[in-house]
């Protein structure tokens, strides 16, 4: 057993550590949004600070070299995250998405072409591509998805709606979960996975204001949209099981546990500043929140050593998941507790204490344990995958 | 970076799970539960045979040479199966501080005695006060003639009933700094003026009020330096806080392993109460805890075992594993209904070691105020 990391793992990390803290702009550092508060004027820059990432290969790290990525070990991996997340670089979700939703996909079932085009341009940072999955009545239950691609000659028609499709205003691309078979046996059977270029005539977006009051996510409109058949990525109605193997070969999460010790240092000075930091009861819950922190990042810290054992995760990412997001919510609490009213104020305030994160991170928390899954749906996947607990 | 056991670890791990589910049934651990010595002195020397009791001296002490991570393995073992008797307070209250500030004469004696199986030892370290910090150390130790006299009450002195020699934490000094003045002595527990008095409680383990009226102990019985008692305790504690959470750990473990199998077994609406999706997130939230907990034990055994500055992680541990395992033996009782609310059921063997365990070495509370400290509140 050992917790440290080598002299060359270490120098790896001032040199990301380094690198983050030359090339984040100042502004990024005032405007410090939280995930789902991007405005325009935060996603250029973050735009222009991943294609930076891309170029070094730091984006995509574990993919293939010829993909845009180093191969790199997951520890150092675990630490460039890590190092990411702590120094608040520009990195948001949009590239969660696409660098390790999308792309393993890709790589696992896409052709040379396609992994030429679609897994190296978002190694590179070139390209945004958005999920396409959730649908107004398929939301956990993703299978029953009702959009439609009916092939035509040498193309594909699109019909029906996305929702929640995130930084689809955005998007280069849609990576579409699509039924091509409606008369399969099982909702299972019959779906596809199509890349769909967002220009395609026939596509409308729709905004959806979220509830830090931001432009994020979206419905997605598809009406009579072709695309030429080559975009079907892996084989024609086995979309649904692709899927499920390239979410065993998710290597995300690794590094979020450490945003959370850079917002307990602060919330630890915000403390000192408003002089609370010798309440006890204000300790115990500090200090309790730092117990809860070491918990995950031991948690996310035990996936990346799984992965460099070749250890195939099944259950551990959703416990992962499941504890970050409840013990965000506690974060949030302890952040009220301690700045009282002042927890209330909005960002633009004089009077908001760290730049209104706490209003915010009360908001934003909801969003964590819903979208990519929500916690119900992880601890089944807990009980069942994990546990070997019986369905019926 | 790695954070499993070594191999050899996993074989200790194994043979120790086997060994323990072999020669310590849970008809075995209900008799001693309910026993006043509270261990069997079989299983003791046949533990000792297997080399557990030395497992951390040198090999000059007639021990294995191996390290705290090694013992914190075994530790999670003896929680997983419930191993009743000294063997904790044997090792990490007598054993671990002569080892680290005892003099050479006390080492031959007292480890190769522990480490073949004749010695039980124990620290008399809290008071009525039930407090682990130093200023609660009033057990006065006064100089007579060459020798000490000790004088007053230990409250909660695990195994004092059983044991063969006591560690008496003392004062030997009034002082402004209260961790100073502090001495430990190492005292033959039938040295007249000892009473000992065996206390019924939750656990069941045997918790003790051990009362020195005018106690002589020889100077030489002095481990480590006078007055230079308190570091000795501290490291002590540590360790034993982290010893404890590997021990709740195992139990925690063995508790959801237990409802897991119950929930698949069990039948009633003609399903596996494990269909329903209630029991199915109590056991989630169940596995959660249990891993969490594991984590974040390693790396505090992990810290000591390397001599690394470890009062963060030790604190961060015991204050997360201690309520870990109550919550986790909480859904388990809740998992098995009404028979879990017998005495012939096991599941509260374990539930009643969470709650003991939880607070032996300090509580949540106790340990959330020096991650307070650390955090630089
Ligand atoms: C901020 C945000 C961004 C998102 N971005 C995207 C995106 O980019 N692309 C995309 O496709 N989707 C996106 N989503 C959608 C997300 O994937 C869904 O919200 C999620 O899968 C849950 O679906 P739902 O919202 O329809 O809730 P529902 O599935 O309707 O669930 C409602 C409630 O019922 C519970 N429930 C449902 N089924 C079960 C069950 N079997 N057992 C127990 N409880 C159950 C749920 O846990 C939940 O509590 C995003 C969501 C959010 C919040
Ligand atoms: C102190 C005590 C006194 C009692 N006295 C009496 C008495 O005088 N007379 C008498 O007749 N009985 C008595 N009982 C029995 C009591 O009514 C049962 O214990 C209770 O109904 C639960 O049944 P069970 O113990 O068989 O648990 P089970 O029904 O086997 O349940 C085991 C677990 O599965 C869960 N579970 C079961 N079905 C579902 C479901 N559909 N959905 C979700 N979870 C489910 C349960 O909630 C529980 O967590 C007593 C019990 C106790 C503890």
């Amino acid at each position: 057993m050992d917790f440290s990391f080598t002299e060359e793992e270490e120098a790896f990390r001032k040199e990301v550590c380094d690198w983050i803290k030359k090339e984040t702009p100042k502004r990024w550092l005032e405007l410090d949004p939280l995930l789902w508060e991007e405005t325009d004027e935060s996603w250029a820059i973050s735009r222009e600070f991943q294609k930076k990432l891309g170029q070094k290969g730091w984006l995509a790290p574990d993919y293939p070299k010829q993909y845009g990525g180093l191969e790199m070990s997951h520890i150092k991996r675990l630490i460039l995250a890590e190092e990411l997340s702590y120094n608040k670089a520009p990195v948001g979700i949009e590239t969660e998405i696409a660098v390790n939703w999308v792309g393993p996909d890709l790589l696992l079932f896409g052709s040379e072409e396609q992994k030429q085009k679609y897994a190296l341009g978002v190694a590179k940072g070139d390209l945004v591509i958005t999920l396409g999955y959730s649908e107004p009545n398929a939301g956990s239950d993703l299978a029953s998805l009702q959009t439609t691609a009916v092939e035509e000659d040498d193309e594909y028609v699109i019909n029906g709606n996305k929702i929640w499709t995130s930084y689809a205003h955005y998007a280069d691309y849609c990576w579409l979960a699509a039924r091509t078979d409606p008369n399969a046996p099982r909702k299972y059977d019959g779906i596809s996975m199509f890349v769909v270029d967002m220009k395609t005539p026939g596509i409308t977006i729709h905004p959806l204001i979220n509830l830090m009051n931001r432009h994020s996510f979206n419905e997605v409109f598809f009406d009579n949209v072709r695309i030429p058949k080559e975009n079907l990525v892996g084989k024609k109605n086995n979309g649904w099981y692709e899927l499920m193997i390239a979410l065993d070969s998710e290597r995300s999460g690794v590094g979020y546990a450490a945003l959370f010790y850079r917002i307990l240092e602060e919330l630890v000075e915000y403390a000192k500043e408003r002089k609370c930091n010798k309440d006890p009861i204000i300790r115990q819950k500090l200090a309790e929140m730092a117990v809860e922190i070491e918990v995950s990042r031991m948690m996310c810290y035990r996936l990346a050593w799984m992965y460099s054992k070749n250890l195939h995760p099944n259950y551990e990412a959703s416990m992962s998941l499941v504890f970050l997001s409840e013990m965000m919510r506690r974060v949030a609490q302890v952040g009220m507790d301690i700045a009282g009213p002042y927890g209330e104020l909005e960002w633009d305030s004089k009077w908001a204490p760290l730049r209104g994160k706490i209003e915010r991170l009360c908001l934003n928390c909801l969003s964590i344990g819903v979208g990519g899954g929500t916690n119900e749906i992880q601890r089944n996947i807990i009980a069942q995958r994990g546990l070997g607990l019986p369905r019926k | 970076m790695d954070i499993g056991l070594s191999e050899e670890q996993e074989i200790l791990k194994a043979s120790a799970r086997d060994f323990l589910a072999r020669e310590c049934p849970k008809k075995l651990v209900k008799e001693l539960d309910e026993s006043d010595k509270g261990y069997s002195p079989e299983l003791w020397r046949k533990m000792a045979e297997l080399g557990w009791m030395g497992l951390v001296f040198p090999e000059e002490y007639d021990g294995g040479g191996g390290t705290f991570l090694d013992l914190v393995v075994l530790f999670e073992e003896m929680g997983y199966n419930i191993l009743p008797g000294p063997f904790f307070s044997t090792i990490v209250l007598g054993g671990l501080p002569i080892l680290k500030a005892g003099s050479e004469e006390q080492k031959k004696k007292f480890l190769s005695g522990i480490a073949t199986g004749e010695l039980i030892l124990t620290m008399a370290l809290t008071e009525p006060t039930a407090s682990y910090d130093a200023s609660a150390i009033a057990v006065k130790a006064s100089p007579r003639n060459s020798d000490y006299s000790l004088n007053g009450t230990k409250l909660f002195v695990a195994d004092a009933n059983i044991a063969d020699y006591l560690l008496c934490v003392a004062r030997t000094k009034e002082t402004a700094n209260p961790q100073e003045g502090i001495t430990i002595f190492v005292v033959d527990a039938k040295t007249p003026g000892i009473k000992c008095t065996l206390l019924k409680t939750l656990a069941r383990d045997k918790q003790n009020e051990v009362v020195f009226d005018n106690v002589n102990v020889a100077k030489e019985n002095i481990v480590g330096g006078l007055d230079q008692g308190w570091p000795v305790t501290q490291d002590t504690l540590e360790k034993a806080a982290v010893a404890k959470c590997a021990e709740m750990l195992g139990g925690a473990q063995a508790a959801l392993d237990m409802a897991v199998n119950y929930a698949k077994e069990r039948i009633q609406f003609n399903r596996p109460i494990g269909t329903f999706q209630a029991v199915q997130h109590y056991c989630a939230n169940m596995v959660t805890d249990v891993d969490g907990a594991r984590y974040i034990t390693y790396k505090a055994a992990w810290e000591l075992s390397e001599g690394l500055p470890a009062t963060k992680s030790v604190a961060m541990a015991k204050a997360w594993v201690g309520d870990a395992y109550q919550r986790v033996t909480i859904l388990g009782h809740q998992i098995f209904g009404a028979i879990g609310f017998t005495m012939d059921h096991d599941m509260h063997l374990y539930y009643r070691r969470a709650k003991a365990g939880a607070i032996a070495f300090g509580n949540s509370n106790f340990h959330r105020e020096i991650v307070a400290q650390e955090l630089g509140l």
